[in-house]
């Protein structure tokens, strides 16, 4: 069988990690080639190699036989390979038609023709089914249309290869659509593209064939994805059975703990009011913009709330202040660990003992030996991967990171109520589960837990109960003998008259 | 041996080698460098930088920036002189540049952190006001020193160690114990990391930016004393530059603009640097011209230095 693209005998090492040994595979023409491996696997870089970001330091990249040796991202692209990263590469300050001309806009004598290029991109745009102005500044879409633009931007320069990266973590279930049908198109095109994902639903929807690596190596690959199953690609990528990651236990629930009551603020503008229970996981599902972060936000303080109390035990207030909440018991890890979770630069020790070292700090002096006591003790609670606790917070996987800062709560006392914001976002299968087991061990012990997630699978899996959040309100409420998928994403949908937001 | 050199050089302590390296090489090469008196002399040099530095590196650890400093050391060191002459009192003239210092640093803090504005752009304004109310007090002339006890401060010894060198070694030590052994300090650091999150983990983030600024003006304030105590003045043209001699020294010393990452020994150590190397060249008869050359290669070798170590991935 012969390749139209192919990955031969890549190797990169960095200091002391292989990141990637021997990995070979191939495409072919107009095919969707689905990458999945757990964090750290190595599929960022390979893609970072494919984007000629970074070098490999043995193997060959082929395309339709002859072999590539890409010095930059420039050289890359001038070869027809595009790659769409997690972390946009649009210019926020210049238009859509700006950004996707970039380095080639159309000219005449050396003057920028602005409405030509308006038009053509514009043309581009509609032809994808992108609703989205080409003469918009990038700043002032939404996420998920940058998303779509930068797919655009590799469609447009007729790319022979693209690479697409979790394109979807920042997507609605309608955005994800136009995307899905966009790279139908690029395929029929005879586009190569690959597919790296968490999503094993979009795997099969969209792959023609896989492959699966771990630990920097190739795990598996599958020519074509008939007769594979679900199963087998989570045991290929943890290299062991996991037969149900969520685990759900019933356990008995304690009375009413947290009473939210009208609460609204700049960035929500319905007040939202629910109550929770002691031991109680209350899940929170929408789309991306349905207001739940934002609900958490003012829950917690992060955000200041205009109108609305919050109840804890009996105990009414208006949070204005994330120390306060702290002090109440309330905490709250975020849906953006890289934005407001982690402290980049900082050891593994510094991000967990962060707060919780007022409690045995004196006079404003830190007591090394409780912080290294402490840290220790929640890296191996944790099961936290890291070579120790004086490690860069920044080097450390995504789930690992997410382990650390729940160790940065866990290391309070008094704690009464968690908020997880996405808690297994980038997460890989393995880490997902130990973390749901530490959310179930915690409710045991009568935490009370709001967990946020768009993952329909993952809310129906660990929560007690679940509000679904539709345009800022609190549209329904469901619990574990009234949970289904179609009523809870009916729900979650907006009616079909006002649905300008969810673009 | 070529890999244990480059260990060495790019590690985490390659700043300390490389500065170790170049101290045995000036002592043996360069006549009268270890003389008691050279060594004093390049050390008091040092002083007005040295302590500036400390709070700067605190400053640059949350991300921050102080432009301001220079003028802050001038205007302080004027309103030493000025309270001394006109209350008859030292320790007045102290408190009243101390209090001078922090207001500066205060309202720095307060337009940066609380109200939200550049650090580089509110900065570079206070400089310019505070040079400019320097110069408007003292009618744009020095102002000499009516107490001749004030010379004291930079003249007088503790076992034959000068006072300002006494202070510098303190202001090192205290420092160093607050970045490494106080909330504040982690705090400092951990604003540097992430603003967001530290706000979000229930870290004070504007009141500590706040008290930094304030502390950076009391770092001037007492730099100021010593300076114009030294040349027996209050000049309103006094430290110009000092900002960035400051910042410089902080930037060898391994401090991130990014924000984050400091220590004291690396600060230390890019002020000796800067130090030794105007001392030597003074020593070798070198034209002043050629220092600020020198003083940019210095920088532009440390900042590469500091490229390589973070690519080659060895320092974390």
């Amino acid at each position: 069988m012969s390749y139209f693209f192919e990955y031969r005998g890549i190797t990169k090492t960095y200091p002391g990690v292989k990141a990637l040994e021997d990995v070979s595979f191939g495409v072919r023409r107009g095919a969707v080639h689905g990458l999945m491996g757990e964090n750290g696997a190595g599929k960022s870089t390979l893609i970072r190699i494919l984007s000629g970001d970074q070098q490999a330091n043995a193997g060959a990249i082929l395309i339709d036989g002859a072999e590539q040796k890409f010095a930059s991202v420039r050289d890359a692209s001038d070869n027809g390979v595009m790659v769409v990263h997690q972390e946009l590469q649009l210019v926020p300050d210049l238009t859509v038609a700006e950004n996707l001309c970039l380095g080639r806009f159309p000219s005449r004598a050396g003057f920028v023709s602005r409405r030509r290029m308006i038009a053509d991109v514009q043309a581009v745009l509609d032809d994808y089914g992108i609703n989205v102005d080409a003469g918009a500044r990038v700043s002032a879409l939404p996420l998920g249309a940058r998303q779509m633009v930068e797919v655009a931007k590799a469609a447009m320069v007729k790319a022979r290869v693209i690479a697409l990266d979790e394109p979807t973590s920042s997507l609605s279930s309608r955005e994800s659509e136009v995307l899905f049908r966009m790279i139908a198109r690029l395929k029929a095109q005879g586009t190569v593209i690959l597919y790296v994902s968490h999503r094993m639903d979009e795997i099969f929807q969209l792959c023609d064939s896989m492959t699966v690596l771990r630990d920097g190596r190739l795990a598996a690959h599958h020519d074509s994805l008939e007769g594979v199953t679900r199963a087998q690609i989570v045991s290929e990528m943890v290299g062991r059975e996991i037969s149900d990651i969520w685990n759900w236990r019933a356990r008995p629930l304690g009375e009413e703990r947290l009473v939210v009551d009208g609460l609204a603020g700049a960035k929500l503008s319905i007040p939202g009011s629910f109550t929770a229970r002691k031991g109680e996981i209350l899940g929170f599902f929408g789309l991306i913009g349905a207001g739940r972060s934002e609900l958490m936000r003012l829950i917690y303080g992060a955000d200041p709330a205009r109108t609305g109390r919050v109840m804890l035990e009996g105990d009414s207030y208006t949070a204005t202040d994330p120390r306060q909440s702290i002090r109440r018991g309330i905490a709250y890890c975020s849906e953006d660990r890289k934005h407001d979770g982690i402290l980049n630069g900082r050891s593994v020790e510094e991000n967990i003992t962060i707060s919780a070292r007022r409690l045995w700090s004196k006079g404003g002096f830190l007591r090394p030996g409780r912080e290294a006591e402490v840290a220790e003790e929640q890296i191996r609670q944790l099961r936290v991967r890291t070579p120790s606790r004086f490690q860069d917070i920044a080097n450390l996987s995504g789930g690992n990171q997410q382990k650390v800062i729940l160790g940065r709560w866990l290391a309070e006392a008094g704690l009464r109520v968690l908020i997880v914001d996405e808690p297994t976002r980038g997460i890989d299968v393995g880490a997902k589960s130990e973390i749901y087991d530490l959310l179930y061990k915690l409710a045991e012990q009568g935490m009370t837990i709001l967990v946020v997630s768009s993952e329909l699978p993952e809310v129906m899996g660990i929560c007690d109960r679940v509000l679904v959040m539709c345009q800022h309100r609190i549209s329904a409420e469901f619990t574990r003998d009234t949970f289904s998928e179609q009523a809870l994403l009916a729900a979650a949908l907006p009616d079909g008259q006002n649905h300008s937001t969810a673009a | 041996m070529t890999s244990t050199l480059k260990k060495l050089l790019l590690g985490e302590q390659g700043l300390l080698v490389i500065f170790a390296i170049a101290l045995v090489l000036v002592s043996v090469f360069v006549p009268n460098f270890l003389s008691t008196r050279n060594v004093i002399g390049l050390l008091q040099a040092v002083v007005t930088v040295g302590l500036v530095a400390c709070s700067m590196m605190l400053c640059l650890a949350t991300r921050d920036f102080d432009l301001s400093v220079g003028s802050t050391v001038a205007f302080t060191g004027m309103m030493a002189v000025m309270v001394t002459n006109a209350t008859g009192s030292i320790p007045l003239g102290i408190l009243g540049a101390i209090a001078a210092g922090a207001a500066v640093g205060m309202v720095n803090g307060i337009i940066i952190a609380k109200i939200g504005i550049n650090a580089l752009i509110t900065t570079l304004a206070t400089m310019q006001l505070v040079r400019g109310f320097g110069l408007i007090i003292s009618d744009g002339r020095a102002v000499g020193v009516k107490e001749p006890a004030f010379y004291n401060i930079a003249l007088s010894n503790v076992f034959g160690i000068p006072t300002p060198i006494i202070v510098l070694a303190v202001a090192f030590l205290v420092f160093g114990i607050v970045l490494n052994r106080t909330v504040f300090g982690r705090n400092t650091l951990a604003i540097g990391g992430n603003p967001d999150a530290a706000r979000l983990a229930g870290v004070k983030v504007v009141r500590t930016r706040v008290t930094i600024f304030a502390i950076q003006g009391v770092m001037a304030a007492i730099a100021g004393v010593l300076l114009a105590s030294r040349i027996t003045s209050g000049q309103p043209n006094a430290a110009t530059g000092l900002e960035l001699s400051a910042i410089s020294a902080c930037v060898l010393g391994g401090v991130s603009l990014a924000g984050g990452r400091a220590t004291m020994t690396g600060v230390m150590v890019g002020v000796m640097i800067l130090g030794i190397a105007e001392n030597v060249m003074n020593l070798l008869n070198i034209q002043a011209f050629y220092q600020y050359v020198v003083r940019g290669v210095i920088l532009l070798f440390a900042v590469l230095l500091d490229n390589l170590r973070t690519s080659s991935g060895i320092r974390r």
